[in-house]
């Protein structure tokens, strides 16, 4: 037997409602079987990591247990003192087994990676914004139990969407009125039939028939024309964006719609991302929980910082700095490879030129036309910009060239 | 109350240079792009050292922040 992603495949659904039925019956008769959560949470987790050699699942205990300590070690420091530096420490400790993790590939040396498993990323930014708001004081109860529960909630464990720990303890202490449950129930079917579509459809078109042969075609210029380049990677860009979006769309849908079942009203990852109207927007409506967490828990923190200290005077560079800073720790987290920390940048700098772009047209409002048609125009820009960041994050660029 | 919701409008008219802002009391300041992050940022940092007030960046929930009407209110509870 092997490990089973979760939904990777349609049969994994038949499976997987069934699992979830009596949480559904007990939701409908207003009843959430704590018991039974846990059972199901572990038969997901025991065929998810288990399933091959085991050790993805024991690195998913080893990680746990540090996160506890972590935690619980840094909320007891925090009952009596508030020093910096010790945050800071406990910040850098929460986050060195995902640290670990990617630079694995660049050592060589597969025994580091003590703590590799499908989805550490996600579990991670959970445990950080736990040590973050226990700063704040903003999460005054937690029991071990509780923060366990909330980073293996099974819907999102690999991929995400990052729920944040307040909004999800609402949720899970609360059983929704029958009203409120048909109309989860409803979202949530909705949900999984559009993420079908999305997923298994879509995404299977463009990625498993097209982009294999459209990748061949790109490569079979290499020595040909001047860096390489075609007309094949123009097509390659626009079939590997939609594919990246279809399959990521599709797969953060399921595991809404699945959260909903639960009586869960996980957050959204995706609002029509390629309607956007500039590059501000895009980052609005693409992997939002994660691009809101990037802000919340980064930039904002960052710039209030820098602000209240006044380490720099102007605005503008205040704001640039963090985008940099931002996009870098973005690019750094997909993975050491040069094309994911150029798509960081490229994302950085698309930023500080939409944000002089807005400042431009602020100060010359009268002058700049606004209409229908400057709205298709900023859309399809955007859409352009964003397939061609994609294009640079697929690797294809690595490649075509190395 | 309103002396409190005018020093709000103009610290929003200062922030985001515009003359309209706030101009709606019950206006979505996010949903409508009047703020951004920098911008809500450079709102919080003002309304500590106008109003004396401490808001913790985990605390800000934007949907409680999203209006002059709410902000008022924020500010009121928190004085």
């Amino acid at each position: 037997m092997n490990n089973i992603t979760p939904y990777s495949s349609p049969h994994y659904f038949i499976y997987l409602l069934l699992l979830l039925l009596p949480i559904i019956i007990g939701l409908w008769f207003g009843k959430r079987f704590r018991i039974y959560d846990l059972f199901a949470t572990v038969v997901i987790l025991i065929t998810a990591f288990f399933g091959g050699n085991m050790k993805q699942g024991i690195s998913l205990i080893f990680y746990i247990l540090f996160e506890v300590a972590v935690i619980f070690t840094y909320r007891a420091y925090r009952k009596k003192y508030n020093n910096f530096w010790v945050f800071t420490l406990f910040v850098v400790l929460a986050i060195v087994p995902l640290v670990f993790v990617k630079l694995d590939p660049l050592l060589n040396n597969a025994t580091i990676s003590l703590f590799g498993f499908m989805g550490i990323s996600y579990l991670t930014f959970k445990s950080v914004e736990i040590v973050m708001e226990t700063r704040d004081g903003a999460i005054k109860e937690l029991k071990p139990f509780e923060f366990v529960r909330f980073l293996l909630f099974f819907p999102t464990i690999t991929s995400g969407p990052i729920d944040r720990f307040k909004r999800f303890q609402k949720d899970v202490n609360n059983v929704p009125s029958r009203e409120e449950y048909v109309e989860l129930l409803h979202s949530g079917v909705n949900k999984l039939m559009k993420g079908l579509l999305y997923k298994f459809i879509i995404g299977y078109f463009f990625g498993t028939l097209l982009l294999p042969k459209i990748q061949i075609l790109t490569l079979s210029y290499r020595g040909q024309t001047p860096l390489n380049l075609s007309w094949a990677l123009v097509a390659y860009m626009y079939v590997y964006s939609m594919y990246l979006f279809f399959d990521f769309a599709g797969y953060s849908l399921f595991a809404v719609a699945i959260s909903n079942f639960m009586g869960i009203k996980t957050p959204m990852n995706f609002n029509a991302p390629f309607k956007s109207k500039n590059i501000k927007d895009f980052w609005n409506r693409w992997h939002m929980t994660l691009s809101f967490w990037f802000r919340d828990f980064i930039y904002m923190r960052l710039m209030f910082t820098m602000i209240k200290h006044k380490w720099i005077k102007n605005k503008v560079t205040i704001a640039n700095f963090g985008y940099i800073t931002l996009f870098l720790i973005m690019g750094f987290w997909h993975g050491e490879t040069w094309y994911y920390i150029v798509y960081g940048i490229f994302h950085a700098l698309a930023m500080i030129t939409n944000d002089a772009w807005l400042r431009y047209k602020k100060r010359h409002r009268k002058s700049i036309p606004s209409n229908k048609f400057t709205h298709a125009f900023a859309v399809f820009l955007t859409f352009n910009v964003v397939c061609f960041s994609f294009m640079i994050f697929s690797g294809i660029l690595d490649k075509l060239w190395f | 109350m309103d002396d409190i919701k005018t020093q709000i409008v103009s610290i929003l008219k200062d922030v985001t240079g515009l003359d309209d802002a706030g101009q709606d009391m019950d206006q979505d300041l996010f949903k409508d792009g009047i703020l951004d992050s920098m911008a809500t940022v450079e709102v919080l940092v003002t309304l500590q050292d106008t109003f004396g007030i401490t808001v913790p960046v985990s605390e800000f929930d934007r949907s409680q922040w999203s209006t002059v009407n709410k902000i008022a209110q924020q500010v009121k509870e928190l004085e």
